[in-house]
């Protein structure tokens, strides 16, 4: 096996003292090989979006960190300035949730794109060029048309695919995308992520796939982490996660997800609510809300142990309790 | 037949329309835009309609009117024979109308206000719409927020202590406060983690069962909408596109922008490539 | 007790607003405030000498254990009179913005809520009165009216009024389209009952920032009437019209009878920006 493109190894992200009383991210590890789509999937103050952010650097501020973040063997989290915008520029980029924020509404759509080349010492020409091929890439019609404009004037699942295009123009070995469809329309999803998906596959660019939805993770992904209160619960390969779920709150995330399938059944709720970070209790953080929770559940934090095929962290996952 | 356009029923089709909300080509415009344009429906009552269809079909605007945040344009909308098409008068009609349907917003962090205890909030709405005794509202309160799983440490706590999911139980329970006939959803789980979202969805089957309140559901999700309702309407550009009931419409779907809407929902095994032959589909079926 | 759960939670105001910890630079602003008050109430009580009496055998003595500012050309102590002064240097102002924020608040909240042609009416209106300087329309009043307190205040007030209107105004239209303020009209509530019980409360602090800069420009606008002679009349004790007396103390080389009152309106007129500015600042961060 190639060796990985991405290696998050047992990071640890604390918020200064009195902000949180549990980690954000509590020794988090997960890889993404070249060419590899992997999926990040958890509901909101899971701590995904703090994982996936600091694989380019960026964290909470005064946020201390153990553990590292490995791109092609390096560690991020102890590089200097300049290490890290060559990173952003050449090896890493990333996709947001919203594309009006990661769009200067001021410049055009040409300088948005081909900035980041210039910067990186490519003649205005060539650099030109190559904006135009990404946008046709994207599938925007008229894309020499297309760079003289401003972002106002493309809708919400347009401006994606330009955000998706500049974010190739570096020829990044990783995507990250953070939620890139949570804004959009459903049918507009389904284009992006056509796209998106199809660029990957052709430039062999690995993906990391963040998302609440596990449907969608499911329809994108080759590989599913599940997050819950910063730590990783389950990691296993998409069919087998959806047919064998080891973790009782991977189990209640694919039944209280509501389906289109005429035979589906209805969701099944999960009782109770998320953690907060002002709650460390010192079990598992999802006993409160499981069925199967034992004594020893609420007394000793799980490990992530291989069972089956995967992983998953939980004292109970090898007794057959999920069916 | 042209599918695309569904008539609304004559003056003289009288008869079952008297009971529940019957909604009869209402319109409105923004700055020449049309927004809502011809929009017919009935929802019988202790029915559950599904209004679904992507942002700027006009769904959000619909419900709007429905509740009198907006005035249409043209159109009628009667619930149990009495029209609410004119604004109201006196302050008599106006709380029968808010009596008649209720709204639940689609974000509970901006829907309750940010002063007021919750239980304050529910208590409120008895205020005005009930003389009660004291004791006797106070109770009501309590039952109420009982009835969406709230006890008496969230009745006497800001909304901003609550989380998002305990704050939609709150507007479900203000809304219900005033024991309305419809009770309007608009995207009222949208804003909320999954597995919060189904603890909302399976509170709003259980009230549904309880009180007989009619549910007008609107939602751009059809998996959601699939599981709540019993007839459906979808909407594109402000017009009904195709209306049935829900296992049908999702079932068999006969207008190509529901097949599309379908197709777009991930699932596993999903082929985003099939969008764009749907779009085309879609095309052929709109070009004259 | 749950009436007591159930009822709204009234914060003191100077908790709400956070008076204290916002820098230094912000406290010092509300101790000189504080202070500022203190002296005008207690005022007959450390006052050395009555503001008004005459001693022209005194006349432009320098500090001293005395007269510890000195006196003025007619013999008076100065530091007296500038204690006296806060008095009406801080009761006009008061007026004035408390006059202006009502009718401000009435008609920049009526412009806001109804809009339409109200809106362009009274928008207008504010416009009219922003064209006509307010230290011209007093010197007017005054002329018709005479010179006191009451004219400059009331000319003053109007001339104020467009600012908190046109502030008010705008929170109005913005608050009117949140889900909290829609849910009311969704209950049944009257306007009037939405728009003093809710939308005031929640626009209040806002309000108030604006005000609290406000009373420093009044109270500058102020003194420069009565430098003028337009305002409170001599012998009163002003520190605009002790500025005016002190003109000819400044030509026989007295600075203190002119610069005390001057350094006096500054510290004042600076300190209300400073806790104005840092009221709104922290309404904006808390905003997000």
């Amino acid at each position: 096996m190639a060796p990985p493109l991405l290696e998050i190894d047992r990071l640890t992200v604390r918020l200064p003292a009195g902000r949180a009383a549990r980690p954000i991210l509590d020794g988090v590890s997960l890889s993404v090989a070249p060419g590899e789509t992997v999926g990040l999937v958890g509901e909101s103050g899971s701590g995904k979006s703090v994982a996936c952010r600091s694989i380019l650097g960026l964290l909470p501020q005064g946020a201390r960190t153990e553990g590292e973040v490995r791109v092609r063997g390096a560690d991020v989290l102890t590089r200097d300035r300049a290490a890290l915008r060559r990173l952003r520029s050449r090896q890493v980029a990333m996709v947001f949730q919203d594309p009006r924020a990661a769009v200067n509404p001021l410049h055009r759509i040409g300088d948005f794109l081909t900035e980041g080349l210039r910067a990186a010492g490519t003649p205005a020409e060539r650099a030109t060029a190559r904006a135009t091929e990404l946008l046709e890439a994207v599938g925007i019609q008229d894309p020499r048309a297309a760079l003289r404009r401003h972002p106002h004037e493309f809708s919400g699942g347009m401006l994606q695919r330009v955000v998706i295009a500049a974010a190739l123009a570096g020829e990044p070995e990783l995507l990250i995308a953070d939620e890139p469809t949570t804004a959009l329309d459903v049918t507009t999803q389904a284009e992006v992520i056509a796209v998106l998906t199809r660029l990957q596959a052709e430039r062999g660019t690995g993906l990391l796939f963040v998302t609440h939805d596990l449907e969608l993770a499911a329809a994108v992904c080759d590989r599913i982490h599940v997050m819950y209160a910063g730590r990783i619960v389950e990691t296993r390969a998409t069919d087998d996660l959806f047919a064998h779920p080891r973790h009782p709150y991977t189990a209640g995330l694919l039944a209280c997800t509501p389906r289109i399938d005429p035979h589906a059944p209805p969701p099944r709720p999960v009782p109770g609510r998320p953690l907060s970070l002002a709650e460390a209790p010192p079990g598992c953080a999802f006993a409160p809300r499981c069925a199967f929770a034992e004594p020893r559940c609420s007394a000793e934090p799980p490990e992530l142990r291989p069972h089956g095929d995967g992983l998953a962290a939980c004292l109970r996952a090898d007794e057959g309790i999920l069916p | 037949m042209d599918s695309t356009r569904l008539e609304p029923a004559g003056p003289e089709s009288t008869g079952l329309e008297s009971t529940g909300l019957v909604v009869k080509g209402l319109r409105k415009s923004y700055g020449g835009r049309t927004v809502v344009d011809g929009v017919s429906f009935a929802l019988p009552r202790g029915g559950s309609l599904g209004i679904v269809g992507e942002s700027g079909c006009g769904k959000t605007t619909t419900a709007r009117m429905l509740v009198g945040l907006e005035r249409p344009d043209g159109g009628t909308v009667h619930l149990d024979g009495a029209d609410r098409s004119a604004r109201p008068r006196a302050r008599a009609e106006r709380l029968a109308r808010a009596r008649g349907i209720q709204l639940v917003f689609q974000d509970p962090y901006l829907s309750l206000d940010p002063r007021i205890p919750v239980g304050a909030c529910v208590e409120e709405v008895l205020r005005l719409h009930f003389a009660l005794d004291p004791a006797a509202r106070r109770h009501r309160v309590a039952d109420l927020l009982d009835q969406v799983g709230l006890g008496e440490r969230e009745a006497a706590a800001l909304p901003r202590a609550l989380s998002g999911g305990q704050r939609q139980r709150v507007a479900i329970a203000r809304a219900l406060a005033a024991e309305p006939k419809v009770l309007i959803l608009d995207e009222a789980v949208a804003a909320l983690d999954v597995s919060i979202q189904a603890q909302i969805l399976d509170l709003l089957g259980a009230i549904r069962r309880e009180s007989g309140v009619a549910f007008l559901f609107v939602s751009h999700d059809l998996a959601v909408v699939r599981h709540l309702t019993d007839e459906v309407a979808v909407l594109r550009g402000g017009r009904v596109v195709e209306t049935g009931p829900t296992v049908r419409v999702l079932g068999e779907p006969q207008h190509p922008y529901t097949r599309l809407l379908l197709d777009s929902v991930p699932r596993r095994g999903w082929d985003p490539g099939r969008i764009a032959e749907g779009r085309r589909a879609l095309a052929r079926a709109e070009s004259p | 007790m749950t009436s007591l759960l159930t009822r709204p939670v009234r914060r003191p105001l100077l908790r709400r607003l956070r008076l204290l910890g916002n820098g230094p630079l912000f406290t010092a602003a509300v101790l000189l405030l504080g202070a500022l008050v203190l002296v005008a109430v207690l005022a007959p009580l450390i006052a050395p000498y009555d503001p008004e009496a005459l001693d022209l055998r005194s006349s432009l003595v320098g500090t001293g254990a005395d007269h510890l500012l000195g006196t003025d050309q007619s013999g008076r102590d100065v530091l007296s009179r500038l204690l006296y002064g806060a008095r009406t240097g801080l009761l006009g102002p008061l007026l004035v913005v408390g006059l202006s924020t009502v009718l401000g608040l009435l008609v920049g909240t009526l412009a806001g809520w109804r809009g339409g042609w109200v809106d362009a009416l009274l928008s207008r209106a504010f416009d009219l009165v922003f064209s006509v300087p307010g230290l011209l329309v007093a010197i007017m009043f005054v002329a018709v009216s005479g010179p006191g307190l009451t004219a400059p205040v009331v000319a003053m007030a109007v001339a104020y009024t467009p600012y908190v209107g046109r502030l008010v105004r705008g929170l109005a239209r913005q608050e009117k389209a949140r889900p909290y303020l829609e849910s009311y009209r969704v209950q049944g509530w009257s306007d009037w009952t939405i728009c003093t019980r809710h939308l005031l409360p929640n626009i209040a602090p806002t309000v108030l920032a604006q005000s609290a800069i406000n009373f420093g420009y009044a109270l500058m606008d102020l003194a420069a009437l009565s430098f003028l002679g337009f305002g409170v009349q001599p012998p009163a004790a002003d520190w605009g019209a002790m500025i005016n007396d002190g003109e000819s103390a400044l030509q026989q080389g007295a600075m203190l009878p002119a610069l005390a009152p001057s350094v006096c309106i500054v510290l004042a007129v600076v300190a209300f920006g400073i806790v104005g500015e840092g009221i709104a600042d922290r309404l904006a961060r808390r905003e997000r």
